[in-house]
């Protein structure tokens, strides 16, 4: 690795993050209210794949429980969303997501390969129906209302997540945990019997990643206003994270974003303009890329970065 | 001084007794061999010192003290530091960040960054990869990925070091310059176990052997002795050996 290359990415990256955050912050005033919505929904994919990346992204372990910690929030938000101030609300649904995900990981992470996958899967459907049946045989209800706050309070929040995620990855790619994440992705026994600590170390970033997805489920529930096990624990949430980093790459830290930030777009664009083709299209963009972008969408931008005169990050 | 202690150390695999009520120690300073034939339990039982596998029954003491049930991760923070016998390298990460994480966790005491690069850098020149510390690890030969786990191991500051089957499958030039890098090993006083077929090494450097056949303890002694024990002959060496050449 080129040593200068190093150097400058290091003070541009989180120069850029600056930059957009601040323009970001100030977007309610000077866009539209649909601007604000559909940012706020590409905040949340956002925060969703980026989180879903820092656990499994590194590890390789290959976590389908996104949607279980993403509702986990929601329905702390449903709980308790009125009661007390909504920024606490949302602390308190990551906190809860993070305190179910170490409780899950401790119990699971010794399970490899498609075993963790497979069960992480079944944790989303494990926790829907434990629900349905605790809120039909003691409230009597499927659904429960959540008390509405404005857009621009949710796109606030959803953006204090986000920058603090953003931190959060940043420093742990850029420490000594970051390099023994890798490490466990790479060769776990290798890493145990090199002091890296690997059941700490894979459980205490499981819930990092769940305390994320289960603060953006609180403030996304306040947009919902209705809820039920179905909306709050939608497994279509567990997969869109893996396609939207797989699609951006996962070997760069911008990679996950420009995933997200563009299937999201896209979603959105093609449900409005072409309802009907929607899923078709869609589907071809998908295999399209991953089929002649192994990297990702990050991975092509690198390699045209290789070829200007000035982008030495080249290594390898 | 005893380093390290087993006493009726064993370990089943369903049915099989893979290692059988062995007892053994090994002196501080020391370069002790394990050799026996294949599937005799010499992989086990460095599994089990390096608490990849618990003994049962069976305890292990290092340094005098009950280590046996720890994690593999507080055993190399102790000071016990191994190689594999299939290699375990981190394919995809470059060479010098394989040997960093050793030296980041696998040391008892907390070094900062700028001195856990430089010990880096230092146990690379060591072994001899300083030149290739930028490459990913896969695409070393298999000899340099060997020497990349010793450096990653040594980088855990380790007091005993234990080298599963360091020169297998390197030609008769890498065999020379393992052994050369086995013994300034020794120099820095290191205490090591090494599983080795190569006989060659096994009795130019080791004080001592112990022959391990079907999981039990058959033989123990200095290279003479090993080489001349009928028993070992029997069961490994085999009549024709030149062994000690």
């Amino acid at each position: 690795m080129d040593v200068s290359g190093i150097n400058s990415k290091k003070l541009i990256t989180p120069g850029i993050f600056i930059v957009v955050l601040a323009l970001l912050a100030a977007l309610p005033f000077y866009a539209s209210l649909y601007g604000v919505v559909l940012i706020t929904s590409i905040l949340m994919y956002i925060i969703l794949t980026v989180s879903w990346t820092i656990f499994s992204g590194t590890t390789g372990y290959l976590s389908l429980a996104t949607a279980a910690f993403f509702g986990v929030g929601i329905y702390t938000s449903a709980i308790l969303a009125g009661q007390i101030p909504i920024v606490i609300v949302v602390i308190l649904g990551g906190l809860v997501s993070f305190g179910v995900a170490a409780l899950v990981g401790a119990l699971t992470l010794r399970l490899k390969g498609v075993y963790f996958a497979m069960f992480t899967l079944g944790l989303v459907e494990l926790i829907k129906h434990s629900l349905i049946w605790y809120e039909i045989k003691f409230t009597g209800t499927r659904g429960r209302f959540v008390i509405v706050v404005d857009n621009e309070t949710i796109f606030w929040i959803m953006l204090g997540i986000f920058a603090v995620l953003l931190i959060t990855t940043y420093i742990i790619r850029n420490s000594k945990y970051g390099l023994a994440l890798q490490a466990i992705g790479e060769q776990e026994e290798a890493a145990a019997h090199s002091g890296v600590n690997v059941t700490m170390l894979k459980v205490v970033t499981f819930a990092i990643s769940a305390l994320f997805m289960g603060a953006a489920g609180a403030i996304m529930a306040t947009r919902w206003t209705y809820i039920d096990p179905g909306i709050a624990f939608n497994i279509n949430l567990s997969f869109l994270p893996v396609l939207m980093a797989i699609f951006g790459g996962m070997t760069q830290l911008f990679g996950p974003f420009l995933g997200a930030t563009i299937i999201a777009y896209l979603e959105e664009i093609l449900l409005t303009k072409f309802p009907y083709y929607y899923m078709l299209i869609f589907g071809v963009i998908l295999s399209i890329v991953i089929l002649y972008l192994p990297q990702g969408i990050s991975g092509l931008v690198q390699k045209f970065w290789r070829r200007f005169p000035g982008g030495k990050s080249a290594n390898t | 001084m005893r380093i390290l202690e087993g006493e009726g150390v064993t370990k089943y695999f369903g049915g099989l007794s893979a290692v059988s009520d062995v007892d053994f120690y090994v002196d501080q300073g020391e370069v002790v061999g394990l050799i026996g034939p294949n599937g005799a339990g010499k992989t086990t039982l460095f599994n089990l010192i390096s608490a990849a596998l618990v003994p049962k029954p069976g305890i292990i003491k290092f340094k005098g003290r009950d280590i046996t049930g720890m994690k593999p991760h507080a055993i190399c923070r102790l000071g016990i530091a191994r190689t594999f016998q299939t290699v375990k390298i981190f394919a995809n990460l470059p060479v010098f960040s394989n040997v960093r994480v050793g030296s980041l966790f696998g040391a008892s005491k907390k070094t900062s960054p700028a001195e856990t690069g430089k010990t880096t850098a230092e146990l690379l020149e060591f072994v001899g990869l300083s030149n290739v510390s930028n490459i990913p690890a896969k695409d070393l030969t298999l000899a340099n990925q060997k020497r990349l786990e010793v450096a990653r191991a040594l980088a855990t500051k380790p007091e005993l070091l234990l080298l599963d089957e360091l020169m297998a499958g390197l030609n008769q030039t890498e065999v020379t310059q393992a052994m050369d890098l086995l013994k300034q090993i020794r120099g820095e006083g290191i205490t090591v176990i090494m599983i080795e077929h190569v006989m060659k090494a096994i009795m130019n450097v080791c004080d001592r052997i112990i022959v391990l056949h079907h999981g039990q303890k058959i033989a123990e002694g200095t290279p003479q002795e090993i080489a001349t024990s009928k028993k070992v002959i029997e069961v490994y060496l085999g009549e024709q050996t030149n062994a000690g050449s």
